[in-house]
């Protein structure tokens, strides 16, 4: 095996697709928990991304079609949680697990008959500099049009919380919803918007899945990513571009993980496999060690219920 | 007119009825998916739900699935009581299965009365033993403990599958991801011939009374549910929380290490790598639609067994996916917490009055 740059810049672009579902799954929680809501079904919700993404490819054969239809399939999950959390004033943890559990249950009903179908190849942009330039080429080039929007979400994400006067609204109903509705603004409403968005960035996580990094249905197919996703949130304390340096790491992980296997160490497969899982699992001991800073950054109302008197 | 007005006190028997109106909604709401999918509906939800248990083996098969849910439900309970968030009982019942399925294989043709409550045991200390890395970690760490858990559900599938493909696999099985079958001393007995129900159902039930004995008449009881219902007020109250946690996390761990154990003696009887069909994560379903009432739990693991026959008997007659059930599940959930909200608000509908005109 030769360790030759082009092989590190094949590497990292292998990290940056891999991470790109938890990326854009992450962010889009991120935008909901800010705004003081915690859904848990974000694995629920990349599933039936995932499977619409894949399904709508085969029946329409249009790759747009298939993108626009996995987020939209995204925000429609999402909506359930929505009407129980804020209209029926449900449990937020509770009503996240019963949309995971629903999703993937789902997912698998409407899978059934698009088991072992190829999938489609989707295009990649700058493919010729990917191959004419080394190192710089496979780490920038040749990637879907998906992941450079979803390396640019972060950016934006930020942007939008700290300097619009949107990002404020969210910030604050998340971190006061008494004052915030106080000072005229619908709690619901904007809640409402942050579930939908976040149900449709994890659609678009799930399509990412289905329609480029491994073209195919599969049941289950999303492994728990969802769930690393929501570690991730937390991981970020709630920042946005650490939500990009978090998945970044994970992502790393995984292949690290792949091509340790490949390589044929003498270290059981399964133990490399769960390294992500037991990675999170330490990594939120070392974040959430320091409980004063944990609290600075966490939305004052995350997953409490808001009611206001009529 | 539609008029929504807040309750000044929750109504006990809506508190219980709300659950059987959960039901009825999710099964109108299954006849309306499978509608959409191009089946009689009556005729699907009959599959679903009658058929499955129209005879003395289903009914047996009813409470064999029954009997692991039931358990981990009322073990999950005293975390939820307490507002603990353990979802990865999963992870639990397979570690406890991989403790008690390691001494079973110690115990390899070995006879002897003590060998089956030794597995037992040990099954319930090794989900137990489990439990306690989320507790620390939430307690001495302040570490999220519904991620933490969750995550060592995963940790525990790929220890399992590394035990059954590796060091523990069966030296005569061909390479078959799974150790030996348990020697008969090792099994839990069966109650009745041909049926495959088993003396797990007494640890259930048994699990079931003791609960019922701690939460309600110990000051254990008393603690979880004051900490469940205002940590300020279980605070000033001088409770020490962190025991508390701990505790919960324990018992709740142990009774999914029994389950798990349960299994693996049980209808399993040898480590595999499916060992559970989720029972774990249905188990969170069971324990809300039982109100985190033991009572409540018994009646809800059994409608919740039966989502699991139901999406068997269907994958066989209408060739829908198994995983149909969890559809159900997940409508259940939904329905029962959408329902919570005729608990507090009372729902006025009111004609119009001729001087409104």
């Amino acid at each position: 095996m030769s360790f030759d740059l082009n092989f590190i810049g094949i590497l990292i672009g292998a990290i940056m697709a891999s991470s790109v579902p938890l990326i854009l799954a992450a962010s889009g929680e991120l935008i909901t928990e800010r705004s003081g809501v915690l859904n848990l079904g974000v694995e629920g919700m990349m599933i039936i991304g995932a499977i619409s993404g894949f399904a709508l490819m085969v029946v329409t054969d249009n790759l747009f079609f298939a993108v626009v239809g996995s987020m939209l399939s995204g925000l429609i999950i999402s909506l359930i949680f929505g009407l129980l959390t804020q209209s029926l004033l449900t449990n937020h943890v509770a009503t996240g697990l019963a949309l995971t559990i629903f999703g993937i249950g789902m997912s698998a009903m409407i899978g059934k008959n698009f088991v072992g179908i190829p999938g489609k190849e989707f295009p990649l942009l700058f493919v010729n500099l990917k191959e004419s330039i080394p190192f710089l080429g496979p780490v920038f080039f040749g990637h879907s049009i998906i992941l450079y929007f979803a390396f640019g979400l972060p950016f934006l994400t930020n942007y939008f919380l700290k300097k619009t006067k949107t990002g404020l609204i969210i910030r604050a109903v998340g971190d006061s919803p008494t004052s915030a509705s106080n000072q005229g603004i619908n709690v619901t409403l904007v809640r409402y918007s942050c579930i939908l968005y976040g149900g449709a960035m994890c659609g678009l996580a799930g399509a990412y899945l289905s329609l480029i990094y491994t073209p195919q249905w599969i049941e289950n197919m999303t492994g728990g990513r969802g769930w690393i996703a929501l570690a991730l949130v937390v991981f970020a304390t709630w920042s946005p571009i650490k939500v990009l340096i978090g998945a970044l790491i994970f992502g790393g992980i995984t292949i690290l993980q792949l091509h340790m296997q490949a390589v044929g160490l003498r270290i059981p497969v399964q133990l490399l496999s769960a390294l992500p899982y037991i990675m999170t699992i330490i990594v939120l001991v070392v974040i959430s060690r320091d409980s004063r800073k944990i609290k600075l950054n966490t939305p004052t109302s995350l997953g409490q219920i808001f009611y206001k008197e009529k | 007119m539609i008029k929504v007005e807040k309750r000044n006190d929750i109504s006990r028997s809506i508190y219980f009825l709300t659950p059987v109106l959960a039901i009825f909604l999710t099964l109108f709401g299954g006849g309306i998916i499978f509608f959409i999918l191009g089946f009689n509906p009556i005729e699907a939800l009959k599959f679903f739900f009658i058929t499955p248990i129209s005879d003395l083996y289903g009914l047996s098969e009813l409470l064999v699935k029954a009997t692991p849910l039931c358990l981990i439900a009322i073990g999950l309970s005293f975390c939820f009581k307490s507002n603990n968030w353990n979802i990865g009982a999963e992870g639990q019942l397979i570690f406890g299965g991989i403790v008690g399925g390691g001494v079973a294989l110690l115990f390899y043709n070995h006879d002897g009365f003590y060998v089956l409550p030794i597995i037992i045991l040990s099954g319930a200390f090794g989900g137990m033993l489990f439990a306690m890395i989320p507790a620390i970690l939430k307690t001495y760490f302040n570490t999220n403990e519904i991620l933490v858990s969750l995550m060592l559900v995963y940790v525990a599938k790929l220890l399992l599958d590394y035990l059954v493909v590796g060091p523990w696999s069966n030296p005569e099985g061909f390479n078959f991801p799974e150790t030996r079958q348990f020697s008969e001393s090792a099994r839990m007995p069966i109650l009745f011939d041909g049926l495959r129900i088993h003396a797990g159902i007494f640890i259930t039930l048994i699990t079931v009374f003791l609960s019922w004995l701690i939460l309600y008449k110990t000051y254990l009881g008393f603690q979880i549910k004051v900490s469940g219902l205002s940590l300020k007020t279980a605070k000033y109250a001088g409770f020490k929380g962190k025991t508390m946690i701990i505790i919960v996390f324990m018992i709740s761990g142990a009774c999914a290490g029994l389950a798990g154990v349960g299994e693996i003696t049980g209808p399993i009887g040898q480590l595999h790598r499916n060992i559970s069909p989720d029972y774990g994560f249905t188990a969170i379903i069971v324990a809300f639609l039982g109100r985190l009432n033991p009572i409540g739990i018994i009646f809800a693991s059994l409608i919740v067994a039966l989502t699991y026959l139901g999406a068997e008997t269907a994958q066989i007659f209408l060739q829908v996916p198994k995983y149909t059930g969890q559809v159900f599940q997940g409508m259940i959930l939904f329905f029962l917490l959408g329902s919570d909200y005729l608990l507090f608000f009372k729902i006025k509908f009111l004609g119009l009055k001729k001087n409104e005109l």
